[in-house]
């Protein structure tokens, strides 16, 4: 059984008979067991994963009123809470963290049939870019597994690519599910903030963070966005999408459309051959009858540093609650008073999070705020006004997703604010709620290059006819693992 | 020269729910942590969804304290570790970019003086601690969140007052207010919270914190007062502080932590987008608003000419006003209005007075009618009145169980005045020489008849018989 498919691949064939569900899952958690020890991109598995399938395999046979989604099998970012299982954020200080509740997303995907796999590898509390942050061992990138796979969302992207589910959700809050799409050749959307309910999310930074699928086709994406978009009474900054089809007229093409090339996220900082794929990648939306053009954003240099002040300021209050007192792990409290058990429980968080959570009581505290935070602020409203312009002028804006290719383990990891510029062609989306979408563009020495098209605000279903006309443009190998 | 300042919280008790979520916001019921849910409690990944109602019953407490209210509002988080607070972030409201809570700048009139408004937000109460069998050494706190998240209206005014007494009035008045608005239920233990801030001839400003009720907080206000007039009589400096009230040996003491140097990075609350508050819906709070005190006295004095002082007393009651309202016609409005602030309000001075009190609006109106009949004496009207107030029964029967049917039959008074003159030939004496004590002779023949002899007569036949 071929399990290098898409959703939509998937879905004919059970409808034609061609295999059960029941078969589609056991194959897929047969090559989860195969693959996994290596990939590691799987936190926890769906111990009734088998009996889903087979419930919607009997909903077929009897000609039950069936959901669109025919139960392929989708991983969840273990940030995603699902009634009864853990939701760790790959962080020791939720060990044994078991959601009362189901986020609306999943919620939407069980209507809809769809079979959940697992929760996925992530750096711990979504804080990273490599998975090296996780609390329980990285993630492999599928491509080559000496190469970290991208992150925050590095388990989802991981097993979409290697195979071992065909589509996950993951959550971008500063490039999150762009970055590791691009690391392991998968395709991400950042949606326009608003757009899909955070509810059931465990926040990072609320302010500008989304869920967002992770899949192996533009048009598999398209099909997910339908079913788990729109506004959602738990989450009051859900906004209304008006049932929009994003598979509606996908492959309209972009004759006559404008793309602006970021020149901040492409001038200088790229590798060569990320800089060489980018102009590759330009002459096809050329001949795809679009037009190019140059477009400058001056803020851009400045966003970096914005964006880890306010998420810093934001993460340091979504996660105070973290006091071990209401749940979290085993700690004797015998002995301890408050503040001394506090500071003690939350010494379980890892460096990247500690890190931030200092940076997060120290950037908006009194006597810092006016230098740092609210210049942030500044930064931020400034560059949506810039890019509003922009859009006035051009229908999307391009840029290589990752200014550098997949590297090694512990080549970065050392280096704090390396890894943090890494984010620099990612953030922009996140500081404006514009909507992004990373497709896969290129193979170079075995590991992969994403391309970033982002367009305005609630306009997916023209981005995703921008990414569905470049992915027509390119043939890439089959990952070898 | 005195300024004391409020902070007054307020639970919106009227509310369905609490402020974020759909637990209930009367969470008084329940067994301990059985009225939260993964919001209230902030679990991991809930998302706070704002009671739009309880946009709409803060607001018009804004309007009801003659406050400005903005057209938009936004939510900040005061972030800061306390046991209670479930995210140890508290979702309120602040006022520092351009008005952004729920409303400012007003007052209220309190005996003619205008006490500002400074601020009124609108903000979650956290869960309530509960120290249990605490001892030096081991000391257990117990947590319960049923509160946590109920939504609650801070009301901060300017140091205007000038005593505590005048704190006590403007409380009962605001009280009144808040249970008139039909939002809250000040009589509910921890319903209605103060803090106070005092300060003496333009020093530093100590702030009171932990006062229980509102009976403490005039203490806890004395007691501060009285220690800052000492230490200044004796020249020693007073500190800018914040102090606890101890409600155990009813003092002030300082409080040791580190409170007021706590920085809360106040930043917004993003998941709660901003609220528009449309023309249109504070026209409908406004119109749909009871009469303020103010227009209240105003229509007492002016309808039925009612001295401003008791117009005043009545007005600003909300039981007294009440009573008032049921019972008066054209008529008699002057009358029952005097009859509740000279004698009523003695029996029914204080709140849990009134809730025991079985008197109806039809007694008020049933003793005048018999005062203004001469069926009964003023006096006999008081007396009448305490048994009216315990048992509730009909103001007939009383007066005649009770036998104060006015005496006004001469030849009855006359046989009682004659056995006094008997009694007291000193007086009679005096009274002779002296014509102005003769109301002691008159007193005398009260005594007797227990109040019952019309005075007026009384007075005249005891004249008539002096000068025989």
């Amino acid at each position: 059984m071929n399990l290098n498919t898409s959703i939509l691949k998937y879905i004919e064939d059970v409808k034609s008979g061609a295999f059960t569900v029941e078969e589609f899952t056991a194959a897929t958690l047969q090559r989860i067991k195969e693959v996994d020890d290596d990939v590691h991109a799987y936190l926890s598995l769906n111990d009734s994963a088998m009996d889903d399938a087979k419930k919607i395999d009997q909903k077929i046979s009897s000609g039950e009123k069936i959901g669109q989604c025919y139960g392929f099998p989708i991983s969840i970012k273990d940030n995603i809470c699902i009634t009864g299982t853990k939701t760790t954020c790959a962080s020791k200080i939720l060990e044994n963290f078991i959601a009362p509740y189901t986020s609306t997303v999943v919620n939407y995907l069980q209507n809809a049939d769809a079979v959940i796999t697992g929760k996925t590898n992530l750096d711990e509390f979504a804080m990273g870019l490599t998975t090296e942050f996780s609390a329980y061992g990285p993630t492999k990138n599928p491509w080559n597994l000496d190469y970290v796979p991208g992150g925050s969302s590095g388990g989802s992207a991981a097993s979409v690519a290697a195979n071992e589910c065909l589509a996950s959700l993951g959550s971008d809050t500063g490039g999150s599910v762009r970055n590791p799409a691009s690391f392991c050749s998968v395709v991400g959307l950042k949606p326009t903030y608003g757009l899909i309910s955070r509810y059931g999310l465990i926040s990072y930074a609320n302010s500008i963070e989304q869920i967002g699928p992770m899949t192996k086709t533009v048009k598999d994406s398209a099909f997910l966005l339908n079913i788990i978009a729109g506004q959602d009474v738990n989450d009051d900054t859900t906004i209304d999408n008006h049932n929009v089809n994003y598979l509606e007229n996908i492959e309209n093409g972009i004759e006559g459309k404008k793309i602006g090339i970021i020149k901040e996220m492409t001038a200088e900082g790229l590798s060569s051959e990320v800089s060489a794929a980018t102009k590759d990648a330009i002459h096809d939306f050329e001949s795809l009858g679009a037009s190019c053009e140059e477009v400058t954003l001056p803020t851009i240099p400045y966003t970096v540093a914005a964006y880890y002040t306010i998420t810093s300021t934001e993460a340091g209050s979504n996660l105070a609650r973290y006091d071990n007192i209401r749940y979290g792990y085993e700690m004797e409290s015998e002995g301890y008073e408050y503040n001394s058990y506090i500071s003690k429980s939350r010494k379980k968080f890892g460096p990247e999070v500690t890190r931030r959570i200092i940076l997060g009581g120290f950037v908006p505290s009194a006597g810092h705020a006016g230098k740092y935070f609210l210049k942030a602020l500044k930064v931020k409203s400034k560059l949506i006004s810039e890019i509003n312009s922009a859009f006035e002028k051009f229908d999307y804006l391009i840029a290589p997703t990752s200014p550098v290719q997949p590297f090694r383990f512990g080549e970065k990891i050392d280096d704090p604010v390396t890894l943090m510029l890494l984010d620099y062609n990612t953030v922009t989306a996140n500081l404006t709620g514009k909507p992004a979408i990373s497709v896969p563009y290129r193979i170079h020495n075995g590991l992969p290059i994403g391309m970033q098209i982002m367009s305005n605000s609630l306009q997916e279903k023209s981005l995703f006819q921008a990414a569905y006309a470049l992915e027509t443009k390119t043939t890439l190998p089959e990952v070898p693992l | 020269m005195t300024k004391i300042g409020l902070e007054i919280h307020c639970q919106l008790t009227k509310l369905e729910s609490k402020l974020f979520c759909p637990c209930k916001a009367n969470y008084r019921e329940f067994e301990p942590n059985h009225n939260i849910c993964p919001v209230c409690m902030g679990l991991p990944g809930s998302l706070p969804r704002l009671n739009q109602k309880a946009v709409e019953s803060a607001t018009s407490i804004a309007l009801a304290l003659n406050c400005q209210t903005p057209e938009k509002i936004a939510f900040f988080r005061k972030n800061y570790f306390y046991p209670d607070l479930p995210k140890n972030f508290q979702i309120t409201q602040l006022n520092v970019y351009g008005d952004m809570s729920v409303g400012g700048e007003g007052y209220v009139e309190v005996e003619g003086k205008k006490i500002k408004i400074r601020r009124i937000q609108l903000e979650e109460d956290p869960g309530r601690l509960i120290y249990e069998g605490a001892s030096d050494r081991t000391k257990i706190t117990l947590v319960d969140y049923n509160r946590a998240g109920t939504p609650l209206v801070e009301i901060v005014t300017d140091p205007d007052f000038e005593s505590p007494r005048q704190v006590r009035i403007f409380l009962n008045i605001l009280s009144d207010l808040l249970e008139n608005l039909g939002v809250a239920e000040p009589g509910l233990e921890g319903a209605m919270r103060a803090d106070g801030n005092v300060s003496i001839e333009g020093g530093n400003k100590v702030e009171i914190k932990n006062i229980g009720s509102f009976h403490d907080l005039e203490k806890a206000l004395h007691f501060e007062l009285t220690r800052q007039q000492s230490l200044s009589e004796r020249d020693i400096d007073i500190v800018m502080e914040t102090r606890h009230w101890d409600d155990r040996r009813k003092i002030t003491v300082s409080s040791r932590s580190k409170e007021e140097d706590q920085d809360y990075r106040y930043f917004l609350e993003n998941d709660i987008p901003w609220v528009k508050i449309e023309q249109s819906t504070r026209d409908v709070l406004k119109e749909n608003m009871p009469e303020s005190i103010s227009s209240k006295k105003e229509r007492y004095v002016q309808k039925f000419g009612i001295a401003p002082q008791v117009a005043e007393i009545i007005a600003s009651d909300r039981y007294y006003s009440q009573l008032f309202e049921n019972s008066y016609s054209e008529q008699n409005a002057k009358d029952i209005a005097n009859l509740i602030t000279t004698d009523v309000i003695g029996f029914i001075d204080t709140k849990e007075k009134q809730q025991t009190s079985k008197i109806t609006s039809k007694h008020l109106s049933d003793l005048i009618d018999a005062i203004n009949a001469k069926t009964i004496t003023r006096n006999s009207a008081k007396v009448a009145l305490q048994e009216i107030v315990n048992s509730g029964k009909d103001t007939k029967l009383i007066l005649q169980e009770m036998d104060l049917g006015q005496v006004s039959d001469s030849s009855e008074i006359d046989a009682i005045i004659s056995q006094i003159f008997e009694d007291e030939k000193q007086a009679v004496i005096d009274a002779k020489e002296r014509p102005e004590t003769v109301n002691f002779l008159v007193g005398k023949v009260m005594q007797k008849t227990k109040g019952k002899a019309d005075p007026a007569k009384t007075l005249e036949l005891i004249k008539s018989k002096l000068s025989q």
